[in-house]
């Protein structure tokens, strides 16, 4: 299965996230916290993907430490086709294609600047002073703050949430970079602001062919503008595929009960609460990292696949942009399409 | 302390200023600040007294000539009260202890400035340094400074001022060995908090290095706290030079409170109960940190809204 992790990436993947491990160690535990656990996932270009889950599942470290900010233990995110380097050089230059954008605007944007200085803050940084007026105009227009000059002044207090966010999203258009990171980008805002920064993001997508990855714990927000989903448990992608296929037909048991629980939702699908709390990523569970929680595993727990819940890890899912991928050791009976069924030599605990 | 609340609280305030064209104002806070700043009774006071020093220490020349100081050629009356022409009396060598006071403003002020000055910019190095990088570097920087915490201030400032030879140099460096802890603290502490906050991780992801982070977000955000301090802190050097001078260690030729002082006790005044030589230098002395320390108390009413209430 590694063969298949390690594959090529095809040529229009901007960025990558090859076999990617983040972990943290605190002094007081021993064991490290793995907030990723080996991911892999692959933005194409001018493709947005929406990585689902809950608190503290490591979706915004994985969000960090695809822009570069965190390092990785393990692993490689691939930025164009190359491997990224940690030297400063390196980093900055893939600064300027990845870009973050943060979930709290008002947090996000130095009190103390104005919007000119605060768009103009990244290619002041890159030496990008030639036409520096005109480049800061371009990406407030861009961002949708149309006149740019009537904004070049102001002070962030002096905007409203959806107006901040489109300075933080101008910010990072200001370095033309080919792919934007959005950790929650509009979790802080509210509803109808919320819907004009979505709408922005896929106008970006379509008018520049910029790539974005939308990191949410929001299902509705993934339908709304991503082409494709990748659902993330505790350090670990266990379901990815299209928007319809993932929302439309869930494989995974902790996708259907992330999607059981949306409001409007038939009644015919059960309401599926999961127990207890998202474990400890430093005391990750052995076999699959789901079953303590899994719904499906009570279920069957007399099913002899249900063993290998205990015991076996699921495959790690490979980087594949164009099938319907499932981290689960019973979704292969579910979907006889499912690539991954657990072969023989599943990777052990 | 949160270095946002005033720009919070200004918000409507400055809301309805009219958009500007190209060059957008940088320091359109400043202004409404200053006229704040001088509206308080404090800041008024604060400034006025300090404007009253800083014109004598600049305009001492014109005022006192260097003959009156020079104990060869003055001609008044030795240990004298206050008199026609001495308005507050002599010192034993006949000089007026008026013009000394007044000349003595000099060498105070500039010792106390730039003492202050040099633990300003050492304690907030220091503090800068330690609460970005954090780690080891942090825990090192942060061992130091309280093995200095730990020192006794005046002993410490005794020896130094006595291995380094006499004189002004030496009480600048005295004091600013024991007094930047305090400073380096405060910052680091700012520091730590604003580094937490969202905007440094963005202009981290936009491609900032740590010198372009520290200068750019945090410095601005930590300098109006160090503004507030220091002021108070002047007060604090002013003090301290005068007791070093007092007790010797300053330039016996050089004319300051604290010499002035240590020379009245030195001729007896005390016993001689000649009030006039003693109490003008611990006057002026009082002044000044006075108008330190309130000008150090507005600033801070301008810098924090919610100290204003606890006043």
């Amino acid at each position: 299965m590694s063969a298949a992790a390690i594959e090529v990436p095809g040529p229009a993947d901007v960025l990558e996230a090859r076999n990617l491990r983040v972990t943290f160690s605190s002094r007081r535990s021993a064991a490290p916290a793995r907030a990723v656990d080996d991911v892999n996932l692959a933005l194409g270009r001018a493709e947005i993907i929406a990585l689902i889950g809950e608190s503290g599942c490591g979706k915004s470290t994985l969000a960090r430490a695809l822009v570069g900010l965190v390092k990785p233990q393990g692993g490689q995110v691939i930025s164009q086709g190359a491997p990224l380097k940690y030297s400063k050089a390196a980093l900055r230059q893939h600064r300027r294609s990845v870009q973050l954008v943060l979930q709290d605007p008002a947090g996000a944007l130095n009190p103390r600047h104005t919007v000119y200085d605060l768009v103009a803050e990244g290619p002041r940084l890159h030496g990008l002073t030639g036409n520096l007026y005109e480049r800061v105009c371009t990406a407030l227009t861009q961002a949708g703050l149309r006149p740019p000059e009537q904004f070049l002044a102001r002070y962030p207090h002096q905007l409203s949430g959806g107006q901040q966010q489109r300075v933080v999203i101008a910010g990072a258009l200001a370095l033309e970079p080919s792919v934007l990171v959005a950790d929650e980008p509009v979790s802080s805002l509210d509803a109808s602001a919320r819907g004009e920064v979505l709408r922005l993001l896929i106008d970006l997508r379509d008018t520049l062919g910029l790539s974005a990855l939308v990191v949410s714990h929001d299902l509705g927000l993934a339908w709304n503008i991503a082409d494709r989903v990748a659902v993330m448990y505790l350090g670990r992608i266990v379901e990815l595929g299209t928007v319809e296929e993932v929302l439309l037909r869930p494989q995974h048991p902790y996708t259907r009960a992330l999607l059981s629980i949306l409001p409007g939702r038939r009644s015919a699908q059960t309401l599926t609460l999961l127990q207890g709390e998202a474990p400890d990523p430093a005391a990750i569970p052995g076999g699959c990292r789901f079953h303590p929680r899994c719904p499906l595993y009570a279920e069957k727990a007399d099913d002899p696949r249900a063993q290998w819940c205990r015991e076996r890890d699921p495959q790690v899912l490979p980087a594949l942009s164009d099938s319907h991928l499932v981290a689960c050791h019973f979704a292969a009976s579910g979907a006889p399409d499912n690539p991954t069924a657990p072969p023989a030599s599943a990777v052990g605990a | 302390m949160t270095d946002s609340v005033p720009d919070a609280v200004d918000a409507r305030v400055a809301a309805s200023a009219p958009p500007l064209g190209r060059p957008p104002a940088r320091f359109a806070g400043l202004r409404r600040r200053a006229v704040q700043f001088f509206t308080m009774p404090t800041g008024f006071f604060g400034a006025a007294i300090l404007v009253i020093v800083i014109g004598t220490a600049l305009f001492a020349p014109l005022i006192v000539s260097p003959a009156d100081l020079d104990v060869t050629k003055v001609s008044g009356p030795s240990l004298n009260p206050p008199l026609a022409g001495y308005p507050l009396g002599t010192d034993q060598a006949g000089r007026s202890v008026l013009d000394l006071v007044i000349w003595g403003t000099r060498s105070s002020l500039v010792v106390g400035l730039i003492a202050t000055a040099l633990t300003v910019v050492v304690g907030t190095t220091i503090g800068l340094v330690a609460g970005h990088y954090g780690g080891w570097i942090s825990r090192l920087l942060m061992q130091v400074t309280d093995w200095f915490i730990a020192l006794p201030g005046l002993p410490l400032a005794i020896s130094l001022a006595a291995v380094l030879g006499q004189g002004n140099a030496s009480i600048i460096i005295a004091i600013a060995v024991t007094s930047w802890t305090g400073t380096a603290r405060l910052v680091r502490a700012q520091t730590l908090a604003v580094s937490a906050r969202p905007f440094v991780e963005r202009a981290k992801a936009l491609g900032a290095g740590d010198g372009q982070v520290m200068r750019r977000q945090i410095l601005p955000s930590v300098v109006p706290i160090v503004l507030v301090t220091s002021t108070l802190k002047i007060a604090d050097s002013i003090l301290s030079a005068a007791t070093l001078t007092f007790l010797g260690l300053g330039n016996p030729m050089d004319v300051s409170w604290g010499s002035i002082l240590n020379s009245a006790l030195g001729q007896g005044a005390l016993t001689a109960g000649a009030w006039w030589y003693l109490i003008p230098p611990g006057v002026a002395i009082l002044i000044v940190v006075l108008g330190f320390t309130l000008c150090g108390r507005a600033l801070e009413t301008i810098i924090n809204p919610r100290t204003e209430t606890a006043r």
